[in-house]
C-alpha cells in the first residue's frame, strides 16, 4: 500500500510539467498557432529557472525567471510566425534546435550542480492514511498545475475573451473580418503558452531532478504536443492524459525495482512508445479530428 | 479581448505581385551575414574579442588541407541526410526524424560489419563493406517506413512520430552497445569492437580521413537534381507538396508521394549512417552523430530544399562544428556554441526568406495600418 | 418617380407604397443623406481599384452598386466598413464628416455589412456566431430570444442552439443577417446577396430588404445581376474599371442601356444554341449513391444521367447541394463508386482514378482555379502537365519541356489569354485569364467528355462569352458537355437540356425550351416527383434553400 501511494505520488509529480507544459500549448493552438518549438523553450527555461534558483536559493523567483525565459522564446516566434507570417512547421523546430543549444551552452556552467526543494504538504490532509501520501504531499505547483487546468476550462467556455479565442482558431479571416485583432490575440496567446511552458521546464530542473544536466527536459516538449491532439483540444482531457504519461514513465522505473528482466534502455522507451500509440489511436477517426481540431492550426494568416 | 491594441508597427510588409528569384538566392547569405554579425555581439558579451572570436570560429578550420578534409569529410552524412529531406519537404512531409534513421542505418551496418568480422573472412572487405552500407539504407529506409505507415494507416502526425522514433532509435543505439554489440574484451565499456582495417571505407586521398563516401555524396547529389528538376516523379512531388488538391485532381497519388519520400529519405539518412560507422568512428559507439540529422534539416532549408544547394548548406553547417571544436580548444568557450549558430542562422534564414515573398516599406506612424 | 415594371412577375412590386427616399439635394428635406462619398481614389501596386468614386445614398433607400467583376465594388464596400483605407476623398455620414479607420467604428456609427463570403465560425453555435458580431457585454440568453424575435419579425427564422456547420448556405446568409440587424445598423451593406439562393427564397428576400428599408435603415446593394436590380432597387450607381460611370434609377432603365454602363457595349448576343440530334451515349450515369466522406460533406442518393455527344447537359442547384461530391466522383477523385455506376463510352469506371478516366477521353475542369486546377506559384508550363502526362510531354518517365513550352503557348495565342508568356507564374494571371487557359487546355485534349464546373464564376463578360463560345464549338465538333453551375442565366444560354441538383438527389432532366425559373426554383428546394412535375407547393413560402 505504501509502494502504490508513493508510486500514485510519483506519477502527479512526473505528469505535472506535462500537464502544465500542454495547457499552454491548448491555448496556443485553441487561437490556431502550433508552436513546435516547446522542447526549446522547455530546455532554456529549465536552465534559467535553475541558474536563478540555484543563486538567489528562491525557487520562487527560479520559477518566476523559468516563465520569462519562455515568453521571451515564444515572442521570438511569435514575431516571426505572427509579424512576418513564416511557415509556423519550420520556426517552431528553428526554436526547438535554437533552444537546445541555448540551454546546452549556459547550462555547461552548471552541470552536476544540485538544489535542494521541499515539497509543501498540505496540513491535515497529509497526514490520512494513502490519500495523504498519494495526493497531498506535493510541491505547491502541482496543486497550481491543478487549478491552471480549472481556471482553463471556465476561460475557454465561460468567458467571452474565451469565445472570441476559439473564433480565432476557427477562422481567423471571418474574426478579422468582425474587427478583432487576431494578431494581437494570438500574440497573448503565445506569451501565456510560452510561460507555461517556462514554469514547467522550470518544475523539471527544480523540483523533478533538482540539478541541470543536459538532455534534462528528454523530449517532454514533444510528449506535450501530442498531448493537446490526444486530448482533442480539451483541458480536461489534457488533464487525463498527463497522468497516464506521468505513470507510464514511473512505471518503468517500477519495473526495474520489481526486478523485471526487461533492458532499462528498453524500458526508457516506454514513454515514447506510448506517445505513438495515442497518437495512432486519436488520428485514425478523421471525423474526430476534424470536428475538434481548430480549424485553422498551422495556418499562416495575413490580414488583408 | 476587444481592449487589446491594434499594434502600428513602423513597418509594413507589401506583398510582391511575383516571388523574387534573386532574394531566394540572397536570402539565405543575407541569414549567414546576420548570424556572424549576432555571433560577434555573443564572442564579445562572453568578454572575448569578437573578431578573433569570428576568426578562431569561421577560419581555424580551413586554414590547411589537413582541416579542409575535415570539413569535407563532415559535410559528407550531412548533405546526405539533407538530399532526403529535401525530397519529404518539397512533398509537403515533414519528416524530423533523420537523425534516428541514421542511427538506424548506422546500427545495421555496424551489426553486419561485425557479423563478417570474426577472424576468418568469408567474403572480400569491399564486398562486405557494400553489403554493410546496403544494410545501412535498408535500416534507415525501415525506420522511416514506420513514420509512414502510421501515417498512412492511422493519420498519425509525422512530425511527432519521426521524432519520438529518434528518441527510440538512440535507446535502442544504447542497448546494442551495452548488449548484443558490445565487444567480449572491452572491459565491459558500452562498445563494440573496432573493426578490422579491410572492413573500414577506404581513404580517397592518402594521409586523409576522407572517404569514398564523399564522392558517393557528390554523385547522388547531381542524381537527386535530374530527379527533382527534369522526372516526372519528381513534379509530382512538387505539385503535391504546393497544391495537394491540385495533385489528386491530376491524379497523382498522396499515399505514393508519403512513401516514396520517407522511403528516399530515410534509405539517405541510413547510409550515412553506415558510412559514418564505417568510415571515421570504425565501430560501434553509444552516440554515433553529434546531431547530423537534426543539423541536415538546416542544411535542407539553407540550400532551399535544391539538391547542388545543399552541398553549400552542408559546407556551411560542417564549418560551424569545426567552429565549435575550435572554439573550445582555443577560446576556452563551451562546445555548445555550435549548436547556438546553428539554430540562429535557421531563425534568421526563416525571417529573411518572408523577403521573397514582401517588399519591406517603411512607414511613418501617421500611415501606419491597424 | 417610380415606375412599375418587370411585368413578368406575378407578385406585385411593393415599392412605391414605401415612404419616397430623401434626396440630398432638396434642401427643405428634412433628412441629410445616410451616406456620401466624394472623390474616393485607393490604388494598389497593380491596380487602380477605385479612381474619384463618388456616391450618395438617402435615407431608408435601396442603392445598388452595379458592375462586374473587378469594376471595385468590393474594394468601395471595405473603405465604407472601416477595412481598408482610402488614398483620398472623404466620408460623410448623416450630414458630418466621418473617418472610418476600422471595422468597429464602422459598426458604432451603425455600417452593418454581409460578405459575399460569410464571416461565420462552423463549430459554434448560431448565437455564439451572432454573439461575436455584437458588443462585448451581451446576455447569452436575452441573446437567444432576440434571434428569434428578430428571425419571426423579418421572415429570417433561425434556431439559436444549432452549429453552424448543420445549416445550409441560405440558411447561414440569415445568420449573417440577423447578425447584421441587432446591430441596429442604420446602413446595412449587401454583397452579391443571391448568388446561393434559388428564385423562391430571392423573392423571401426582397421583402424582407424592404421591410427594412421602410423602417429607415438604408441598404447598399451590390451586385451584377440586372433583374434584381430592377426589382428592388430605387437608385443605382455603375462602375466600371474603377470609375463611376453612370447614377440612375434602374427601374427606367433598360438591361441593354445598363449594360451599357457596366460593360460599355451592349451585351454581346449570345448566339443560341442549335439544337442538335444527340448521338451515342458518352456518359452514363447509374443511381450513383455515396455516403458522405466526412462531417461537413453532402451524400449523394441515387443519382441518374445520361449523356449523348453533340449535346450540352446543364446541372443547376444552390451550392452545397452535392456539386463538389458529384465532380469528385466523375473526376475520379473520389473512387468509392460501383464500377458500373458511371461509365464512359460504355466501359465502367466507377471505382477508377483521374488518369484513367483521361485516358478513356474525359476532360474536366474543376470549379477552383487556384489551387486545384493550376498549382499557383508554378509556371502555365509547368501547369500543363496536370492533365498532359503521356508522350510527347512525358517520355521514358522524364518531361520534355520543350513540347510542354510549346503547347502552353499555342493555348496562350489560341484562346487570347492575357499572359506574359508560358513562363508566367499561374497566380500572375487575372481570374478569367486563367479560366480560359485551364478550359484551353482540356479543349486541345480533344476529348470526348468534357466536364466543367463554375465554368464563369468570377470572370469578366468579355471571358466568359468567349468561353461559352468555345463550349458550343466543342458540342458542334461532336464532343459531350456537361455544365455544373450556380449561375441559371448561364445554363439557359447554353444547354440543350437542364438537371437539378438539389440535396445529393438529381431531378429528371428538361429540355430548355420548357424549363421556367419558377420551375427550376422549386426543383432546387427539391421538389420534384417521378415525371419530373413540381411536387406541389405554390409560389411563396418554401422549405429553405
Amino acid at each position: 500500500m505504501e509502494n502504490l501511494a508513493a508510486l500514485v505520488a510519483a506519477s502527479i509529480n512526473s505528469g505535472t510539467p506535462l500537464l502544465i507544459a500542454a495547457l499552454g500549448l491548448l491555448i496556443n493552438e485553441r487561437a490556431g498557432v502550433l508552436n513546435l518549438g516547446a522542447e526549446g523553450m522547455m530546455l532554456v527555461a529549465a536552465i534559467a529557472g535553475f541558474a536563478v534558483g540555484y543563486q538567489t536559493h528562491s525557487p520562487l523567483l527560479g520559477f518566476a525567471a523559468g516563465a520569462v525565459a519562455g515568453m521571451l522564446m515564444s515572442s521570438l516566434f511569435a514575431w516571426l510566425a505572427l509579424v512576418l507570417a513564416t511557415n509556423q512547421v519550420a520556426t517552431g523546430l528553428a526554436l526547438s534546435i535554437f533552444g537546445a543549444g541555448l540551454s546546452a551552452f549556459i547550462g555547461q556552467s552548471f552541470v552536476g550542480m544540485s538544489l535542494t526543494i521541499k515539497p509543501t504538504p498540505i496540513p491535515y490532509l497529509s497526514e490520512l492514511p494513502f490519500v495523504g501520501v498519494a495526493l497531498f504531499s506535493h510541491h505547491w505547483i502541482v496543486y497550481f498545475s491543478l487549478f491552471l487546468c480549472a481556471a482553463i476550462i471556465w476561460f475557454l467556455y465561460r468567458t467571452r475573451a474565451g469565445l472570441v479565442l476559439r473564433s480565432i482558431g476557427e477562422s481567423p479571416e471571418s474574426a478579422h473580418a468582425l474587427g478583432y485583432p487576431v494578431r494581437s490575440i494570438r500574440f497573448a496567446a503565445l506569451l501565456f503558452g510560452g510561460a507555461c511552458c517556462g514554469v514547467a521546464g522550470a518544475y523539471l530542473s527544480l523540483v523533478y531532478t533538482p540539478m541541470w544536466v543536459e538532455g534534462l527536459v528528454a523530449g517532454r516538449g514533444w510528449i506535450a504536443l501530442a498531448l493537446t491532439t490526444f486530448a482533442t483540444w480539451r483541458p480536461a482531457r489534457v488533464l487525463l492524459g498527463a497522468l497516464l504519461f506521468g505513470s507510464v514513465t514511473i512505471l518503468q522505473f517500477h519495473f526495474q525495482a520489481i526486478g523485471i528482466a526487461i533492458p532499462s534502455q528498453i524500458l526508457s522507451m516506454l514513454p515514447y512508445v506510448a506517445t505513438i500509440v495515442v497518437l495512432v489511436l486519436i488520428s485514425r477517426n478523421p471525423d474526430w479530428i476534424r470536428l475538434n481540431m481548430p480549424a485553422s492550426l498551422g495556418k499562416p494568416f495575413r490580414p488583408g | 479581448m476587444r481592449k487589446l491594441p491594434h499594434v502600428a508597427l513602423p513597418f509594413r510588409l507589401e506583398l510582391r505581385a511575383v516571388p523574387s528569384r534573386n532574394m531566394a538566392y540572397f536570402s539565405p547569405v543575407l541569414a549567414l551575414a546576420l548570424t556572424l554579425f549576432f555571433g560577434a555581439l555573443l564572442f564579445l558579451a562572453l568578454g572575448k574579442n569578437p573578431l578573433t572570436g569570428l576568426q578562431v570560429f569561421l577560419l581555424e578550420p580551413i586554414r590547411s588541407w589537413a582541416a579542409i578534409s575535415e570539413l569535407l569529410l563532415k559535410t559528407t552524412p550531412l548533405v546526405l541526410c539533407a538530399l532526403g529531406l529535401s525530397i519529404c519537404y518539397r512533398a509537403n512531409v515533414w519528416n524530423i526524424g533523420a537523425e534516428g534513421q541514421l542511427i538506424a542505418g548506422g546500427i545495421a551496418a555496424g551489426s553486419v560489419i561485425l557479423m563478417f568480422d570474426n577472424g576468418s573472412p568469408v567474403l572480400p572487405g569491399g564486398m562486405v563493406l557494400v553489403l554493410a552500407s546496403l544494410a545501412g539504407v535498408l535500416g534507415g529506409a525501415l525506420w522511416a517506413g514506420i513514420t509512414a505507415l502510421l501515417r498512412d494507416r492511422f493519420n498519425a502526425n509525422e512530425i511527432l512520430v519521426s521524432l519520438m522514433l529518434t528518441y527510440i532509435a538512440q535507446l535502442l543505439l544504447m542497448y546494442m552497445v551495452n548488449g548484443p554489440l558490445k565487444d567480449p574484451h572491452g572491459m565491459n565499456f558500452p562498445q563494440s569492437r573496432v573493426f578490422s582495417p579491410e572492413f573500414l571505407l577506404p581513404p580517397l586521398f592518402a594521409g586523409s580521413r576522407l572517404h569514398i563516401g564523399f564522392a558517393v555524396m557528390l554523385i547522388a547529389s547531381a542524381v537527386m537534381t535530374v530527379f527533382v528538376y527534369r522526372s516526372f516523379a519528381g513534379y509530382r512531388l512538387t505539385v503535391g507538396g504546393l497544391a495537394p488538391l491540385a495533385a489528386r485532381y491530376a491524379g497523382f497519388s498522396s499515399r505514393r508521394a508519403l512513401w516514396t519520400s520517407l522511403l528516399i529519405s530515410g534509405g539517405f539518412a541510413g547510409i550515412a549512417g553506415a558510412f559514418e560507422v564505417t568510415g571515421p568512428i570504425g565501430q560501434v559507439l553509444p552516440s554515433i552523430s553529434p546531431g547530423y540529422g537534426f543539423a541536415a534539416i538546416i542544411v535542407a532549408f539553407v540550400g532551399r530544399l535544391n539538391p547542388i544547394g545543399t552541398i553549400f548548406g552542408g559546407l556551411i553547417l560542417s564549418l560551424f562544428y569545426l567552429g565549435g571544436e575550435m572554439a573550445q580548444s582555443r577560446l576556452g568557450l563551451p562546445s555548445a556554441i555550435t549548436g547556438l549558430f546553428q539554430g540562429m542562422l535557421l531563425f534568421l534564414l526563416l525571417a529573411c526568406d518572408t523577403l521573397i515573398n514582401y517588399r519591406l516599406r517603411w512607414t511613418s506612424p501617421a500611415h501606419a495600418q491597424s | 418617380m417610380l415606375h412599375c415594371t418587370a411585368p413578368n412577375l406575378e407578385t406585385p412590386l411593393i415599392r412605391k407604397a414605401i415612404v419616397t427616399p430623401a434626396k440630398s439635394d432638396t434642401p427643405d428635406m428634412p433628412f441629410p443623406p445616410r451616406l456620401e462619398l466624394s472623390g474616393i481614389c485607393k490604388s494598389y501596386p497593380a491596380v487602380v481599384a477605385n479612381d474619384n468614386v463618388s456616391l450618395t445614398v438617402a435615407r431608408g433607400e435601396i442603392h445598388a452598386v452595379l458592375g462586374e467583376n473587378g469594376a471595385g465594388k468590393s474594394t468601395l464596400m471595405k473603405i465604407i466598413f472601416g477595412a481598408v483605407k482610402p488614398d483620398a476623398g472623404t466620408v460623410r455620414w448623416n450630414g458630418a464628416d466621418v473617418h472610418v479607420a476600422n471595422p468597429q467604428d464602422a459598426r458604432k456609427l451603425g455600417i452593418a455589412m454581409v460578405f459575399q463570403h460569410f464571416s461565420l465560425f462552423d463549430t459554434l453555435t448560431v448565437a455564439e456566431n451572432i454573439a461575436l458580431g455584437l458588443a462585448a457585454d451581451v446576455n447569452m440568453a436575452e441573446l437567444a430570444e432576440q434571434i428569434r424575435q428578430t428571425g419571426k419579425n423579418y421572415g429570417l427564422e433561425l434556431e439559436p442552439h444549432r452549429h453552424v456547420h448543420t445549416l445550409s448556405v441560405g440558411e447561414r446568409q440569415r445568420v449573417e443577417i440577423v447578425r447584421a440587424l441587432l446591430t441596429k445598423p442604420q446602413l446595412l451593406i449587401l454583397d452579391e446577396p443571391t448568388s446561393v439562393l434559388t428564385p423562391q427564397a430571392v423573392q423571401k428576400l426582397f421583402v424582407t430588404l424592404r421591410q427594412i428599408s421602410a423602417e429607415g435603415c438604408s441598404i447598399l446593394y451590390i451586385s451584377h445581376k440586372l433583374d434584381e436590380i430592377r426589382e428592388l432597387c430605387h437608385s443605382a450607381t455603375v462602375m466600371r474599371g474603377g470609375k463611376v460611370t453612370g447614377h440612375c434609377d434602374p427601374a427606367q432603365e433598360t438591361a441593354a442601356s445598363l449594360s451599357r454602363l457596366m460593360i460599355g457595349a451592349e451585351p454581346e448576343q449570345e448566339e443560341e444554341t442549335e439544337p442538335h440530334a444527340p448521338g451515342e451515349l458518352r456518359l452514363q450515369i447509374k443511381h450513383l449513391s455515396l455516403p458522405r466522406a466526412h462531417a461537413f460533406a453532402t451524400p449523394l442518393d441515387g443519382i441518374t444521367l445520361d449523356l449523348c455527344s453533340g449535346e450540352i447537359v446543364g446541372i443547376a442547384g444552390v451550392s452545397g447541394n452535392g456539386q463538389q461530391e458529384l465532380l469528385a466522383a466523375l473526376s475520379g477523385e473520389d473512387r468509392r463508386a460501383k464500377p458500373a455506376m458511371i461509365t464512359l463510352k460504355g466501359k465502367p469506371v466507377g471505382h477508377l482514378g483521374p488518369n484513367a478516366r483521361r485516358a478513356l477521353g474525359q476532360s474536366l475542369v474543376p470549379e477552383e482555379r487556384l489551387g486545384r486546377g493550376a498549382v499557383p506559384e508554378m509556371s502555365l508550363t509547368d501547369n500543363m502537365l496536370l492533365s498532359h502526362q503521356r508522350a510527347p510531354f512525358v517520355v521514358n518517365g522524364m518531361i520534355q519541356f520543350k513540347h510542354a513550352i510549346q503547347a502552353a503557348a499555342d493555348i496562350i495565342s489560341r484562346f487570347r489569354v492575357k499572359a506574359s508568356g508560358p513562363a508566367a507564374l499561374a497566380k500572375s494571371l487575372s481570374g478569367g485569364n486563367l479560366q480560359k487557359f485551364i478550359v484551353g487546355r482540356e479543349i486541345v485534349r480533344k476529348p470526348d467528355v468534357f466536364v466543367v464546373a463554375q465554368p464563369t464564376w468570377g470572370v469578366d463578360v468579355g471571358a466568359a462569352a468567349q468561353i461559352h463560345h468555345e463550349i458550343r464549338l466543342l458540342k458542334e465538333a461532336g464532343c459531350a458537355v456537361l455544365v455544373i453551375s450556380e449561375e441559371l442565366d448561364e445554363l439557359f444560354h447554353l444547354c440543350d437540356r437542364l438537371h437539378v441538383i438539389a440535396k445529393g438527389r438529381l431531378s429528371p432532366s428538361i429540355s430548355n425550351q420548357e424549363a421556367t425559373r419558377e420551375q427550376i426554383g422549386l426543383w432546387m428546394s427539391g421538389l420534384w416527383d417521378k415525371d419530373g412535375n413540381a411536387a406541389g407547393v405554390a409560389t411563396g413560402e418554401l422549405a429553405s434553400a
